[in-house]
Parts: C-alpha cells; structure tokens; sequence
C-alpha cells in the first residue's frame, strides 16, 4: 500500500501549487504588459493561451514539426493574433472608454473562442510533453517534468522582459508610453507602434503559457475564460502593472488553491484564494506591489 | 409622433412575424441538446445520432409512408435557453415528444414544463431524480429517461469491489452536476455495500491538475479509488494518479469514461482502469449471442462511416431516445397521451444501453445489468472478468 | 439624460401592452412574450445597473451573486419553510441589500479594474456556495419544486398574466429609478461620476451615496431573481454564474450605458439574439455574436439608443 508522510504531502502541495501558479503568473504578465502602455485590462488574454496550446497540438502532431519548429511557429502565429487584436479590434474604437475596451476585449474573445470552437472542434487535444513523462521523485514528492518546463519558462519570461524594459531603446520607449503617453509622443516614440508591440508580446507569452500548460492539462476551445480570470486575480493582486506583483500574485494564487484543496473542503479550492484576494484588496487597494497612483484612471 | 412610432413597431413586428415560417412535416419530434457550451462532449454526439437515425428511417421511407421532422435546439448548457426552447417546441412547433436534454441539471429545470403542458419527455441525462419525484416517490408522468441512473452505476461499481475484497475507498468528483449527483449516490449507497469512504474530494470542471485532491487521498491509504467527471477532466486525474505512482490504488472511473477518445488522451496512464460501461461502448467485445450484439454493432458501423469519428457512449442515449420515440409513433401515431401511455408500458425494448423494461412505477426501465464491468487493456476495453 | 420626456414612455408602455396580443395573432412569433419575460426579469436588473455604472460610474461584475440571492432566497423559503412567496421576495431583498452593504463599504473605496476584480471575485465566492451547501440548495444539479406567484387567489399560472406582472414590476421600477436620478442622490452621483474629489469637496458624502445605488440594484436584482424562480419553477447555479455578470455588462453596452433607455432596449435586444436570432446561425452563432457585440462597440460607442441621434446627425448634414 502506497503511503505518504506529512512533510512530503505538504511539499508535494507546494510543488503542485507552484506550477498551476506559474501559468496565473504568466497570463497576469500578459494582462501588464498591454495595461502598462495603453490602460487596457484585455479579457482576451486567457484566449491567447488557448490558441497557444492548439496550434501546438496542430504543429507538433498533426503538422508533424519537431518541437522546437513547432514552438517557434505557434509564438509567431499566435503573435499574428494579438496584433490583429489590436487593429481589427482596439484601434478602430474612435471614443475609448474604459468600458467599451472592456466590452470590445470580450466580444473579440468571443470570436477567437467561436473561431476555434469551428477549427479545433469540441474534444480536448492532448501534447507530448517535452521530456517524457517519467516523474522524478525527489523524497517522497513525485515532480512531473513538465512542471520544470512550466517553472523555468516563467523565470525566462520574467527575466527576459526585466532585461527588455530596463537594457532595450525599444523597451524603454514602451515604459515611457506607459508613464506618459503625451511626453513620449513628444520625444518621438510612435504610441501606436508601441501599442501594437504589447499586443504582440502579450499574445506572445499567452502563446507560452498554452503550450507548456497543454501537456498537463490537455486543452480544448473552452479554456480562456476560467485562465483569464484567474491571471486577472493574480495581475490585481500583485498590483496592476507590477510585473514582480504578477508572478507574485500568481504564485500566491496557485499556492492557496493547491493547499485549500489539500488542507481544508476542496470543493471550496477557488473560493480560497478569491477570499485572500478580497483581504489583501481592502487593505491595500492597490494589489501587494501596486502603485496607488496607478489606480486612478487617466481616462474613464 | 407617438401614433407614428408605434405604427411603425406594430408593422415591424407583423414583419417580422412573417419572416419566419415554419416547415410542414408529419411527425414533428423535438431534440434539446447541449451542442454547444461546457457539457457539447454530450450534446453533439447526441445531436449527431439522433439526425443519423431520423434520416435513415426517412431514406427507408419513414414511419407508415410519413417523414419524420426533428427539430434541434441547443441549449448551450443553459437552463433558461433550455426552458426557453421546451416551451418553443411543445406551443409552437408542436413536436409529438421531446428528447434530450444531454445534462441532469437542464432535465430536472424542464420537467415543470413537460408535466404541465402533458408532452412526453425522454431525457438523455443520468440523474435518477428525473425520474424519481422526491415528494411523491413515483416517476413524473410524463418524463422518461434512457440513460442508466448513476445509482446503477454505483451499484455495479461497489459489487465488483465487493468481489475484489475492497472496503476502503476515495471518492473524488467534480463539482458539476454530474459529479455532485454521482457523489450523492456513492456516498448514499455506500452503507449498504460497507464501503468505508475515507476521503471525499472535489474539483472544479476547468482545473487544470488535481495533484493536490489525489496527494490527500494517498495519505489516506484507500484500497481504491472512485472518480465521477466527464470531459478533460477526468484524463487529467488519471495521469495525476499514474504520476503520483498510485497505480497500486486501483482506480474506478464512472460510465462517463465511456469513449475510447480518453483511453488515448489518457496517453498510457488509463491502463488497468476499471469502468462500468453500457453495451454500446464495447459492441465488438460482446458475446455473438448477446441482446443488443446486433443494435450496437450496426449503430457503430453507421455512425463511424457517417460522421469519421470514434463513438462516444453519449450519442448511445440519444439513440435509445430517438427509437423510443419512433417505436412509440409507428404502434400508436402522433397522440402525446397515447405515446406516453406506450412508452410507459413497453416492454424488451433492446437499446445501446441495454434492453429497457418500462413501467408506471420505472421510468428509466433498466437494472444494473444493463453496465458491464470493462477493464482497459492495451490501450482498449475489455471485459474484466 | 435629466428630461424624461414623456413620448417613448407611451410608446413603450403601447408596445409593451399591446405586444402579446400582436404576437398572438403570428403563429411564427406566438413564443415570444415569453422570451419577453426573461426580457423584462433582465431589465430589472440593467436598470439598477445602469445607475451604478453609468451614472456612478462604478463597475460591477458579480451583480449576478445578487440575483442568484433573490432566487435562492425565494426557492429555499418556499419549499423548505412554506413562506408565502411574496414575503420570500421581500426577504430575498432584505438579504441583498444587507450583503450589497457588507461588501459595498470595503469594496467601493476600491477603483477601476480594481473594483472589477473585487466584484467578480465576489460573484465567484457565491456562486461556489450555492454550489456547495447543497443541503439548501440542492447543488450543481439545482432545486425544484418552486411554487408559482398569484395574489387573492389569482394566479399568474400563464406565460401572458407573468409578462404582464414581470412588465409592471419593470415600469415600477424604471418611474422609481427616474425620481432616484432627479433628487439630490443622483444630482450626487453625477457628481461623483465627474470627479471624486470635486464631489468630495462640495461635501457629498461619497460613500455613502455609492453604498446606496449598489444597495438600490442589488434589490432591483434580487427581485429579478425571486421573479425568476416563481416562473422557472426550478433554479440551479450555472444560472447565476460569473458569465451571466458579464452578460448583464453587454447589455448595458449593447443599449447604452448612459441613459436608463440603454438599459432597456439592451436587456430585450440581448434576449431575442442569445434566445431566438442568432441560432439562425446554427455552429456559427457564437462567433457572429462576437462580431455583432465588435461592430457596435466600434461604430456605435454610445449604444444602439445613440442610434437615432446618430442618423440625424448625418441627415442633418
């Protein structure tokens, strides 16, 4: 008989919780990264992750590609995506307000969603993962390997785009839209261009997330809404705009569901860590890392 | 400008009024299904089948010389869509029965409507409240079901285990209707089976590992594990089950794993899983004498060359609706009372899920015989002795 | 919007009364006062909604925990305890506004995607314990068994007697929103809505009149729900869920989120395309309802009652 002490339960929780985390985190990034430059919260985000794991499966199995073929293909594409967002989507709207792009996010997640409904079909499609899947045991914890891939993609997502906003001239420029859109016109940043760059980067960690989540979780056209809001959790929690508060925020997230349903009913797992959220929003209004200033809206 | 305005509505909605008009046909059968939305793994097969079948008896040259029109709907797992459409079909398409809907929850939110406006309703969800009236402890008049009561899932479930010398389980089960009424069985018979359930867990239809929920159990020590889901969910929990290196927990999964489609997505981590399934799902393996041998071979054959994709158990329900019906129009033609008064009297109606006995006080018309114990084998089904 | 003028309340009321005995005559559009039913109960609530976010400027994404309240309130006191269905609606209210209170004082300091986020986690909170304490509210699977409505042996038992009842109840509640929006309270929302500190500084108690157009339509909703319950005859939680808060948001976008007319005709447009409309598209419904909600976000930002101000404007030039 299969037995488990204490301490490795609790470990194995941690673990768990860690990996379902890492993808919040990623997907709060990606929420940022597009608030930061234009104020936009896009709900589409969680779709971005959906067509991640898809076109995935579509390269890798059905195509054929080797994987790291396929992984390049699917960022692209996917990529191709958030930017058509953008133009097809943001730009045309001539009186932005903060509920028409809140609306306008939502209808545009709608049709990725009907789209992929009418590609992909209804049923779940599954990826190899991408080193096998003999689970490493580490004292009584049993670790999957993808959770590694899912782990050390967020670091490389996070380090990545620390090194991209404080070494890069294009990085840089994107801060300075964010801070100031007037001034950084001024100063000859292309606000526009910059939009359409977050939606393409955004798009493109989404795109990340989906593929490295797909080998554990499967992934079907239904998934966008339930990742979106979860990483809309995590990106408040942590702090709008905050980029440590995301992956804080996320892992935090993660951390409450998996000890919630390990510890305490687990058909209360979600309820868990919302209650945090409300605790941590009533007494700091802005998220753990957030900058009160940034709560108040330039336009609404 | 007021009398204008309003002319200009009265004349819109005469318009609009025209636009829409209904085809005649002879027999006109309703279908609601959940085509679209959380539960379309049910619904579309479902929806699928039941066009099958409608047009092959159409292309024999219908029932007695008349075509047959089914009418589809979806509810897109949405209870007021679905009350919404009950009421459409009976009042203004005038369907002779309904069939569907594919969830529990989306039956038992129509069963007012068919029990009130006298149509029969043959229901392709597993709850046995359909068919149980909590506050007289008899079947609603006019609501049948095809699919097997989860209770008799539970049952045969608890009497293989029984055979096993198993007595100390986990019950893990989504929080959806179909879990939540699956766990409402498992934990209702258990005492009667003298199962001892030392954990019962849970977990959301959109999550994304259950490591957490299993890791619990493991430190429980339970003899076997019992999982009540349907869709991706249910592969997920498996693989978390092989990964966790559990596999000497043995591991019941609940007639909702009835598609080879999950043996495969399970990618390896489904072998020595054990199921109870109905007769459809394993037409091959059935022995050359069985009942339903014929009905389920000829329904796979037909469903594989129609539509190119592996049968799903679900459709099998929708089937059984389907033919009921059409059993019923061709004895006693298009009367709502006469086809209720002869659904509840048929008797060895040989179906997918297996041969129905109806009467007044069984409205589903099925006994645990109906699920066969399958264990997954080689990446396949086959019978667990 | 501070002029109600009294033309499209008559032809609304006309169409309103005349509308079943219209679609009566159409066999091809017999059904539809009874989607108008569902119309007038999702009225109710984008009327209280609208207040709040477009004249309080205050967004709410769990309005549907509070509908769901209403509901539940009146399903759990009908068939477990045997009240009279008309107090339940009263007590489903009297629990709303006490939990639109609760939640509102810590929840609207908050601001912006903040207060999203603090009302759509709420929503989910709710959501999850009608789930889960099935002992009351019988679970995912829902309960049933709810009694109809009727009043000194009248019973509202058919679709026509409901939508009448559902319609005034509506009209009682649009004139009430109308008399809300001309005191003192809606002249303090407005100004709220134009600048906090402005407002603040003119010394309007700014909490204080959000708390009370939060509670306002969190009784609004919760009517809606009891209303619900005594028509479905049976609830269950995928009704009340996180989408359906979202759903009620589109509506008032759809109509418009600046006037109580958007509200209106939002609620009953997005009935008749989710209910009847758009499944002439059969597979392709979803997405064709993706692009209808991008066009009108795009080209009509103020909503379809914009609509005619805009063709005149054209006209006009």
């Amino acid at each position: 008989m299969e037995t488990i002490s204490a301490a490795s339960q609790l470990f194995q929780f941690i673990v768990t919780g860690l990996t379902v985390g890492a993808i919040y985190a990623m997907v709060a990034i990606g929420f940022n990264i597009i608030y930061n430059v234009t104020e936009i919260i896009n709900l589409a985000q969680g779709e971005f992750v959906m067509l991640g794991g898809l076109i995935m499966v579509f390269m890798h199995v059905t195509v054929g590609l080797p994987m790291i073929l396929a992984f390049v293909a699917t960022v692209l594409l996917v990529t191709l995506t958030g930017t058509m967002l953008d133009r097809l989507a943001i730009k045309p709207i001539r009186q932005p307000s903060v509920m028409t792009l809140i609306i306008a996010t939502i209808a545009a997640s709608i049709v990725i969603k009907g789209t992929a409904m009418l590609i992909w079909g209804k049923s779940p499609y599954d990826l190899p993962a991408f080193s096998g899947r003999t689970p490493i045991e580490l004292g009584g914890v049993i670790i999957q390997p993808q959770y590694l891939w899912v782990i050390g993609f967020l670091a490389v997502v996070a380090i990545g785009l620390t090194l991209f906003f404080n070494r890069t001239i294009l990085g840089k420029a994107m801060a300075a839209c964010a801070d100031n859109p007037d001034a950084a016109r001024l100063v000859g940043i292309n606000v526009q261009y910059m939009v359409l760059l977050s939606f393409a980067l955004s798009a493109a960690i989404g795109a990340i997330a989906g593929m490295t989540l797909t080998p554990i979780a499967l992934m079907d056209y239904d998934r966008g809404a339930m990742l979106a809001i979860k990483g809309f959790g995590a990106a408040i929690l942590g702090g709008l705009g905050s980029f440590s508060g995301a992956v804080l925020g996320g892992l935090l997230i993660g951390l409450i569901e998996s000890l919630g349903a390990g510890f305490l009913l687990s058909g209360y797992k979600d309820a868990y860590a919302l209650i945090v959220l409300l605790l941590v929003l009533f007494l700091r209004p802005s998220g753990m890392m957030g900058n009160f200033e940034v709560t108040k809206f330039k336009r609404f | 400008m007021v009398k204008k305005s309003a002319t200009a509505l009265i004349a819109c909605l005469v318009i609009i009024g025209f636009s829409f008009q209904p085809a005649l046909a002879a027999y006109k059968v309703g279908a609601i299904f959940s085509v679209t939305g959380g539960a379309s793994f049910l619904g579309d097969p479902e929806k699928k089948t039941a066009q099958m079948v409608v047009d092959q008896i159409n292309g024999d040259g219908g029932i007695n010389g008349e075509k047959i029109e089914l009418i589809v709907y979806d509810d897109e797992t949405d209870p007021t869509k679905c009350n919404l459409h009950a009421k459409k079909l009976i009042t203004q398409d005038k369907v002779v029965a309904v069939i569907g809907p594919s969830v529990s929850g989306l039956s038992l939110a129509i069963i007012p409507v068919f029990e009130k406006f006298k149509t029969p309703l043959v229901s392709c969800a597993a709850s046995y409240k359909i068919v149980y009236n909590e506050k007289t402890g008899k079947p609603y008049k006019w609501v049948f079901k095809t699919p097997q009561s989860d209770s008799l899932a539970v049952e045969a479930i608890y009497t293989k285990m029984q055979s096993m010398g198993i007595n100390k389980i986990a019950v893990i089960t989504v929080t959806d209707g179909y879990g939540a009424s699956g766990r409402h069985e498992l934990l209702r018979l258990a005492q009667a089976y003298k199962m001892d359930i030392v954990a019962d867990e849970k977990y959301d239809p959109k999550d994304t590992d259950m490591t957490a929920q299993l890791t619990k159990i493991k430190g429980l020590a339970p003899q076997a594990i019992v999982n009540w889901s349907v869709g991706p969910t249910q592969v997920t929990v498996l693989r978390n089950w092989r990964d966790l290196g559990m596999t000497s927990i043995t591991f019941f999964q609940s007639h909702g794993f009835g598609s080879r489609k999950n043996i495969e997505l399970a990618a390896g981590a489904a072998e020595g899983v054990l199921c109870p399934l109905g007769a459809c799902n394993i037409a091959d393996l059935l022995p050359e004498g069985h009942p339903q041998k014929q009905v389920t071979m000829a329904y796979q054959k037909s469903y594989t060359e129609t539509y190119n994709e592996p049968l799903s158990s679900f459709g099998g329900h929708a089937w059984d609706a389907i033919q009921l019906v059409v059993d019923a129009l061709k004895a006693v033609g298009g009367d709502r009372a006469k086809i209720r008064d002869y659904l509840e009297n048929k008797k060895g109606f040989v179906g997918q899920h297996g041969v129905f006995n109806f009467s007044p006080e069984d409205h589903n018309g099925l006994t645990k015989e109906a699920f066969q114990m399958v264990v997954v084998k080689d990446g396949d089904w086959a019978l667990a002795e | 919007m501070l002029r109600i003028r009294k033309a499209p309340i008559c032809v609304g009321a006309l169409f309103i009364l005349l509308f079943p005995w219209v679609a009566g005559r159409l066999p091809a559009i017999e059904h539809y006062p009874d989607l108008m039913v569902f119309a007038g109960i999702y009225c109710l609530m984008t009327i209280g909604m609208s207040l709040l976010m477009g004249y309080a400027g205050q967004i709410s994404l769990g309005h549907a925990a509070f509908y769901g309240i209403g509901a539940y309130a009146s399903g759990i006191l009908t068939t477990q305890y045997n009240l009279n269905p008309w107090l339940c609606i009263l007590l489903g209210s009297v629990a709303a506004t006490a939990v639109a209170v609760v939640v509102g004082a810590p929840s609207l300091r908050l601001r912006g995607h903040y207060l999203a986020m603090a009302t759509l986690a709420f929503g989910i909170i709710v959501n999850i314990v009608f789930r889960e304490e099935a002992e009351w509210t019988g679970g995912p699977d829902g309960m049933g068994g709810i009694p109809g409505l009727d009043i000194f042996g009248y019973s509202f038992d058919s679709i026509h007697k409901y939508y009448y009842l559902v319609w005034i109840v509506v009209a009682i509640a649009f004139f009430f929103t109308i008399r809300l929006i001309q005191s003192p309270t809606g002249r303090a929302l407005r100004a709220i809505h134009a600048s906090e500190a402005a407002a603040s500084a003119m010394g309007i108690d700014i909490s204080r009149s959000k708390i009370v157009v939060f509670a306002f339509s969190a009784i609004l909703a919760s009517v809606a729900g009891s209303l619900y319950a005594h028509y479905m005859n049976f609830i269950n939680p995928s009704t009340f869920d996180t989408l359906f808060s979202i759903k009620l948001v589109i509506m008032i976008a759809l109509g418009g989120m600046h006037t109580i007319w958007g509200a209106v005709v939002g609620s009953v447009l997005f009935a008749f395309l989710s209910f009847e409309w758009l499944h002439q598209f059969g597979e392709y419904e979803i997405v064709v309802y993706g692009l209808v909600l991008m066009m009108v976000t795009i080209y009509l930002p103020e909503g379809l009652v914009g609509l005619p101000g805009r063709i005149v404007q054209r006209v006009r030039r």
